[in-house]
């Protein structure tokens, strides 16, 4: 038995599950793919699953589904295709179904979405179990936020009927920040996240704040319209534009050509994020003319740009959402399969400031594959409950216990030079206990808790002359001064004033701040013996 | 960062000055340990301090005692030292490699780590440094030694002749405590068990269950037991295929018989401590005892209709035998009375007619033959009572009043009729 962590995207679903040996492993299905296309074809009578599937939209695109994960247990008529959602335009097209909501029409046979899922549910259960050996019981999927009460109930009876027992749902970049910063370590760090998932059809953003190891999703943005797909399109219409150049004839105007044309572009694409230079050849694009041509990263990238720049703008816009700025965002986590794209990532790191940490594959090499980390977090989250039974876990997810309260601003103590000693972050959630060590500077000293205040402290930087390389570069940013902005908080409201006595000079006094579940406030300091203790 | 003294005017250790702000109710993502552990402390309603206690109760991982690469290092013989490499089969591969504490007992890592302790002390490299050249004997030694031990096949082979592992039953003609004797030799055995785990010899206490299990364990012991080790080397060469065939063969053969050989050693050896169990005595005797417990129980209700019956049988005897006596006396006594009552009539009589004599017949000296048969007709008339009353008016009575008692009753006598007539009275 055991419980694996499924994401299941609109392009791409992925498996992971724990190993024997404690180690996490995301799963390959028997072509050997690990982001196992969301595609389902129906050539004659044989049913065709994942990359499979994918190589049919060439020959059979009408009998080919892809891009149905957002169709679920929604009603057809509330689905607004031009603007809440993207598919395929190659491809099996959705049509209202028996029941009302979205079915495929298959060699004249309409199939709903639901039946849809279980399909391609049953061949992920099965090559999970063909990996691992055992049968697999329970799963946690990840879903969009934005994933309705009614899409949620339905996905669990799909996967139900699928043979898959979902022992949890969780949101795809919460799970993806799991991922992140267990594979870090660094869980208990009180940090504020954007996580962009950039997928194939569609991209998401979340700003999550991680206080002592909970995360908090402060705000959310969806593009329907936005992702690699547009990227891929922008390829397709390149490589068109030349092939009428050269050979006098539209590929686009054929639906086969067009196909050929997408699949090469998404290879190509996938290729230019790893080398700066990719060629692209077809045989017999249209009219019987092959196709062979070249691409630079630097043209991909000026072909893309208005696609970049959106999403550009699109990170940006979940910032302004959590009535934050790029200041406050500590480090920004790019997940889903358009991350691997180098300009991307140059792009989000250019609109933040120096001091947050942009984590994208092309910016530092050891983090694991951005496509990887909602199948990680799921499993992760899956290996984690896997030894509780199903009511403890429904009763975890209880709103008594998920919805929580959280402190508006930072609680901190002011030190001896009027500075602000943060000791619980803004955001956090509570009951909490921190504690905090501080020295001495006489034998009897004052603490007094205060919430803090935000400000922004600038800070111009003089360019330096140390050395000719230094002065050369400098060249480009002396027509204005370097300033540097930095998130200072500083004692604002008062909340309670605490004298310590007899600790000696040059000793630590340990401050623990609780805040218990009604919100209330107690501050104790401890040093060796002494223990001084106040209630708010 | 440091705290500040404190400010002139401030008493008392604690002052409340404001309240936080307003909280803002969110949900938090049911993902990841801190929000199960949010959950288990919301859920059971624990504090922080609680929930770190038992947090910390959970954490506690055992420390590892073993006091590192420092207990391999044992002192090997001065004999162990010279071994030639050629016949390093005869030594003890365990203490080669310093592991004589663990034998088959080592796992694989303590094999590795006790090879690099011999390793580092045996190298050639050091033993030339220290004077003198080819000093790489022992060392060729410990290679062997590591190969056979660490690969699994081998170490079975190895273990399978490492007499020093194995623990000598009693000796037959010493005394000794059955457990404290046997129990470590069955132990030692176990380990070429196929079958695991293996029973133990138990103690006294050891049910009768567990006593035949044991037994029949060992009764029908799966060994792994191989003899490979000692095989004689077969040639390398092809030279010669008919020698290396024989030389085979031989060890096959030899193989089969030290096989066979080792099995009825050990079961012969089951047998004896079978023989010599002292619990399989004493549930002998138990066995004994419960039988005839049994039998007793069985045969109670006959026993009992028996005694029923004997106690019959006796009382009613009893009872006969009373009566009997009961007759017997009455009988006696009957005549007794009689004879007294005869006596007493007698001694009346003799009453009645010395009364007379002694009065001398009431001075008619004349006619004495008259009264003396008037007397004896009188006494012939008289029942018991009348002669007794009369006789007891008549002694010591004198002459007047005797025969005044006389003639009363004689003519009371023929008044009724008893006496006809009388001479005198």
């Amino acid at each position: 038995m055991a419980t694996i962590g499924i994401a299941f995207g609109n392009s791409t679903s992925s498996i992971a599950a724990t190993t024997k040996e404690g180690k996490l492993e995301v799963i390959a299905n028997p072509d050997g793919d690990r982001f196992i296309a969301s595609a389902l074809s129906y050539v004659g009578e044989d049913e065709y699953h994942g990359a499979q599937a994918i190589a049919q939209l060439v020959r059979n695109p009408d009998t080919t589904i892809v891009n149905f994960r957002d169709f679920i247990g929604l009603e057809f008529d509330s689905i607004d295709f031009e603007t809440s959602s993207s598919y395929s335009k190659v491809s099996c097209k959705p049509v209202k179904g028996s029941d009302g909501k979205v079915a495929y029409s298959i060699n004249g046979e309409l199939i709903s979405v639901d039946e849809v899922v279980k399909r391609h549910l049953k061949q992920i259960k099965l090559a999970a179990e063909d990996y691992i050996g055992l049968d697999i019981e329970g799963c946690v999927i990840s879903i969009p936020t934005n994933f309705t009460i009614e899409q949620q109930k339905s996905l669990i009876s799909i996967a139900k009927s699928a043979g898959l027992e979902v022992k949890q749902l969780i949101k795809e970049p919460s799970g993806a920040l799991l991922s992140h910063l267990v594979s870090k370590d660094s869980l208990s760090e009180d940090k504020i996240f954007v996580v962009a998932d950039i997928g194939g059809i569609r991209s998401d953003a979340a700003v999550i704040s991680v206080r002592g190891g909970i995360l908090t999703i402060l705000a959310t943005v969806h593009d329907y319209k936005l992702g690699g797909d547009k990227l891929d399109d922008c390829l397709v219409e390149f490589f068109a534009k030349e092939f009428e150049k050269k050979y006098k004839c539209n590929p686009r105007k054929n639906e086969r050509s067009l196909a050929k044309l997408k699949a090469a572009c998404i290879v190509t694409k996938k290729t230019l994020s790893n080398v700066q230079t990719s060629t692209i050849s077809i045989d017999s694009l249209a009219d019987g003319y092959d196709f062979h041509s070249t691409i630079n990263r630097l043209r991909f990238e000026l072909v893309g740009r208005e696609v970049f720049s959106q999403l550009t703008s699109f990170v940006e816009s979940v910032v302004l959402k959590a009535g934050l700025e790029t200041i406050d965002i500590d480090e920004v986590l790019l997940v889903g399969g358009s991350s691997n794209i180098p300009k991307l990532a140059s792009n989000i790191q250019f609109i933040f400031p120096e001091s947050t940490i942009i984590s994208a594959p092309s910016l530092d090499s050891k983090l694991p594959n951005p496509n990887e980390l909602i199948c990680r977090g799921s499993s992760l989250q899956a290996s984690m409950i896997e030894s509780f039974d199903n009511e403890e876990i429904e009763e975890s997810l209880q709103p008594i216990i998920v919805n929580t309260q959280h402190i508006a601003k930072p609680i901190g103590i002011k030190g001896s030079n009027g500075e602000f000693i943060q000791i619980i972050s803004r955001e956090t959630a509570y009951p909490i206990r921190k504690s905090i060590k501080l020295k001495t500077e006489s034998n009897d000293v004052f603490i007094e808790l205060y919430e803090g205040e935000r400000t922004i402290k600038e800070t111009v930087i003089e360019s330096e002359k140390l050395s000719d390389d230094e002065e050369e570069e400098d060249d480009y940013s002396d027509e204005e001064p370097d300033v540097v902005k930095e998130l200072v908080y500083i004692p604002g409201q008062l909340l309670g004033q605490l004298a310590i006595r007899g600790v000696g000079s040059g000793n630590e006094v340990e401050v623990i701040v609780n805040i218990n579940k009604d919100g209330k406030l107690q501050i104790t300091a401890r040093s060796g013996e002494v223990v001084v203790k106040g209630e708010i | 960062m440091s705290l500040p003294a404190i400010p002139s005017g401030f008493s008392g250790d604690f002052k409340s000055v404001s309240q936080l702000s307003a909280s803002i109710k969110r949900p938090i993502e049911p993902v990841g340990q801190y929000f199960l552990a949010h959950a288990t402390r919301t859920l059971r309603g624990h504090t922080w301090s609680e929930f770190e206690k038992i947090e910390a109760e959970k954490n506690v991982t055992v420390v590892d005692e073993s006091n590192g690469d420092e207990e391999f290092n044992e002192d090997q013989s001065a004999e162990l030292l010279a071994t030639d490499p050629r016949h390093w089969k005869e030594c003890d591969l365990y203490a080669v490699l310093g592991l004589t504490k663990y034998r088959h007992k080592a796992t694989e890592d303590q094999i590795r780590r006790a090879h690099r302790v011999q390793v580092l002390k045996h190298h050639p490299d050091k033993k030339s440094a220290s004077g003198g050249l080819d000093q790489d004997d022992f060392f060729k030694v410990i290679q062997k030694a590591f190969e056979t031990i660490l690969d699994p096949v081998k170490r079975r082979q190895f273990d399978s002749v490492d007499t020093n592992a194995d623990v000598p039953p009693p000796n037959v003609k010493s005394t000794y405590d059955f457990y404290e004797a046997w129990g470590p030799f069955f132990e030692s055995e176990s380990r070429f068990s196929n079958r695991q785990p293996v029973p133990s010899l138990g103690d006294s206490n050891s049910t009768k269950e567990e006593v035949e299990s044991f037994y029949k364990f060992w009764h029908n012991f799966d060994s792994w037991k191989t003899f490979e080790f000692l095989d004689e080397d077969v040639p390398d060469d092809t030279a010669n295929r008919d020698h290396k065939r024989y030389i085979e063969k031989k060890n096959n053969n030899a193989r089969k018989k030290r096989k066979t050989e080792d099995t009825k050693r050990l079961a012969d050896l089951v047998k004896r401590a079978n023989a010599e169990d002292p619990r399989i005595k004493k549930f002998k005797e138990d066995e004994k005892a419960e039988k005839a417990k049994k039998k007793w129980e069985r045969e109670a209700g006959a026993r009992k209709a028996a005694e029923e019956a004997k106690a019959k049988e006796e009382a009613e005897a009893k009872a006969k035998k009373e009566a009997e006596l009961a007759a017997q006396q009455s009988k006696e006594s009957g005549k007794k009375a009689k004879e007294a009552a005869k006596n007493a009539k007698k001694k009346n009589k003799r009453t009645v007619r010395s009364a007379v004599k002694d009065n001398a017949y009431f001075g008619d000296e004349s006619k004495t033959t008259a009264i003396d048969a008037d007397i004896e007709t009188l006494i012939d008339a008289f029942d018991d009572v009348t002669l007794g009353d009369v006789a007891a008016k008549l002694t010591g009575a004198d002459s007047a009043t005797a025969k005044q008692v006389l003639t009363t009753i004689a003519s009371e006598l023929k008044s009724s009729g008893k006496i006809s007539s009388l001479k005198y009275f």
